[in-house]
């Protein structure tokens, strides 16, 4: 049987007998990644939809800078993220380097951009359809963007998927304020990078399809959620 | 004093003065000035590009004049709920229940939260969707979108409704209901400003006719009169050219 064989069957028996060291990375992985998600939504929605609605001088930079920081090199801003908590940075008091915080801190900003990028697009868009309507009826301009949030909030939930994507995969970032410590900060990614280099191959493919999983049921769940949902209310 | 703060002055009359609205140079409303009185419904009336839909949102406050007044008897404070309402050729209804749609309403014109649901209740029932209350707003039938359109301006108690041909896109039953409701609105005490292209609902639901030809008031008159000898050559033309019959 050759090596990428074996190394399947292997990595099928860690996951299917739920090696408590895999598990621990996995749910390391969601925690840091979906509470990253989370906190881009909170700061990344109402951001997005209220440069959509609203028109200020230098509007325009300001859409260009945020579609370019959807782009933003992980590594960069991992080392930013580095330099910021490390002993001697401003924030290095806080002792958060090489912790789980880190890396959350380092996952929101790369993706808030992603989540107020694109949710302006998308509410911009709909903002033509309901602007003369929410000013006819009263509404202002942070009521309009709450209420138009709320009201994509089927079209809302692939972008928060993109973010979680984004997260979930990226290795660079993390993997500079994290540290890949084992038990620690040894999340999905980094353990893959540091299993393959190592050469154990069963438990960096094994995560490698737990991985690829846990993303493509998410996106099947969203995308069923969607279709039900834009199906019943239009 | 206290009697003119617990009933406060009525919007109308809104008088303009001296009205333009310029896009690019060219004046799409042309020194318009006209008061409009409590009481009548007022239907405008123009050909393609006249000019209407834009003298109703400057009236409606949602575009402001490049030149010339637009001004309330009492000018709505901002901040505060509105007065006036309007119902758009193409109803943009929220991704929520028919009933959510005019609670929203409802809350925007800061309604008490005890009271909203029974208020659109009651809203619903006067444009006859009891029914379809709690279904999702959004597919609706064209009618029924706009009667839940009107059910949510009915809501909020307007002292003026303004309509943007509300019935230009729907089947003659469906206007026909949309005209019942214009109408028990109207009994009810609120001011119709309406633009149509119909000249047979004009005719039902007006009471004085405004003639816009490329952005300048040209005529105003009574239903009756415009109908029977309209003064300008421009609206003789219009109705002839309109008026198949």
């Amino acid at each position: 049987m050759s090596s990428l064989g074996r190394a399947a069957l292997e990595a099928l028996d860690l996951v299917a007998g739920a090696d408590p060291k895999l598990a621990g990375i996995v749910l390391l992985s969601l925690r840091v990644s979906l509470t990253a998600v989370a906190l881009s939504c909170v700061v990344g929605l109402p951001l997005g939809a209220s440069i959509a609605v609203s028109r200020f001088a230098g509007r325009r930079g300001v859409v260009v800078v945020l579609n370019a920081l959807m782009g933003l090199p992980t590594v960069v801003v991992g080392l930013a993220v580095y330099l910021l908590l490390s002993r001697a940075g401003p924030l290095g008091a806080l002792g958060l380097l090489f912790t789980p915080a880190a890396m959350v801190i380092a996952q929101t900003i790369l993706i808030t951009p992603i989540v107020a990028a694109l949710s302006r697009q998308v509410v911009e868009d709909a903002w033509e359809e309901y602007r003369e309507q929410l000013r006819s009826l009263g509404e202002k301009r942070f009521g309009a963007a709450i209420t138009l949030l709320w009201d994509l909030r089927f079209s809302l939930v692939t972008i928060v998927l993109a973010g979680f994507g984004r997260a979930a995969a990226e290795v660079g970032a993390v993997i500079i304020v994290g540290g890949n410590i084992d038990g620690v900060t040894r999340v999905m990614t980094t353990a893959i990078a540091l299993e393959t280099s190592k050469g154990d191959l069963p438990l960096a493919l094994g995560l490698g399809m737990i991985l690829l999983t846990i993303v493509l049921l998410l996106n099947a769940a969203a995308y069923v959620v969607k279709e039900t949902a834009q199906r019943r209310y239009g | 004093m206290t009697s003119a703060m617990r009933a406060p002055r009525s919007l109308l009359p809104l008088r303009l003065e001296d009205v333009v609205f310029a896009v690019g140079g060219r004046r799409v409303i042309d020194a318009v000035s006209l008061t409009l009185e409590a009481g009548s419904r007022t239907v405008i009336v123009g050909p393609n590009g006249a000019g209407k839909s834009v003298l109703l949102r400057l009236c409606h406050g949602l575009l402001q004049p490049t030149s010339g007044t637009i001004a309330w008897n009492a000018p709505e404070l901002p901040g505060a709920p509105r007065r006036q309402a309007m119902v758009f050729q193409r109803p943009v209804l929220l991704r929520r229940s028919a009933l959510a749609n005019i609670a929203y309403a409802l809350a925007v014109a800061r309604a008490p939260a005890s009271q909203r649901k029974t208020r659109a209740r009651e809203a619903l029932h006067k444009v006859g969707l009891d029914a379809l209350a709690a279904h999702p707003a959004r597919v609706l039938s064209g009618g029924e979108q706009q009667r839940v359109a009107l059910a949510r301006a009915w809501a909020l108690n307007p002292e003026v409704l303004f309509l943007d041909e509300p019935t230009a896109n729907l089947d003659p039953g469906a206007t026909h209901e949309i005209e019942r409701v214009v109408g028990a609105m109207h009994a009810a005490g609120t001011k119709i400003v309406m633009v149509t292209h119909n000249l047979g609902q004009a005719r039902r639901l007006g009471d004085e006719i405004l003639f816009l030809h490329q952005g300048r008031l040209l005529e105003r008159a009574s239903v009756d009169r415009f109908f029977r000898q309209p003064a300008s050559a421009e609206a003789a033309q219009f109705l002839e050219g309109e008026l198949p019959w």
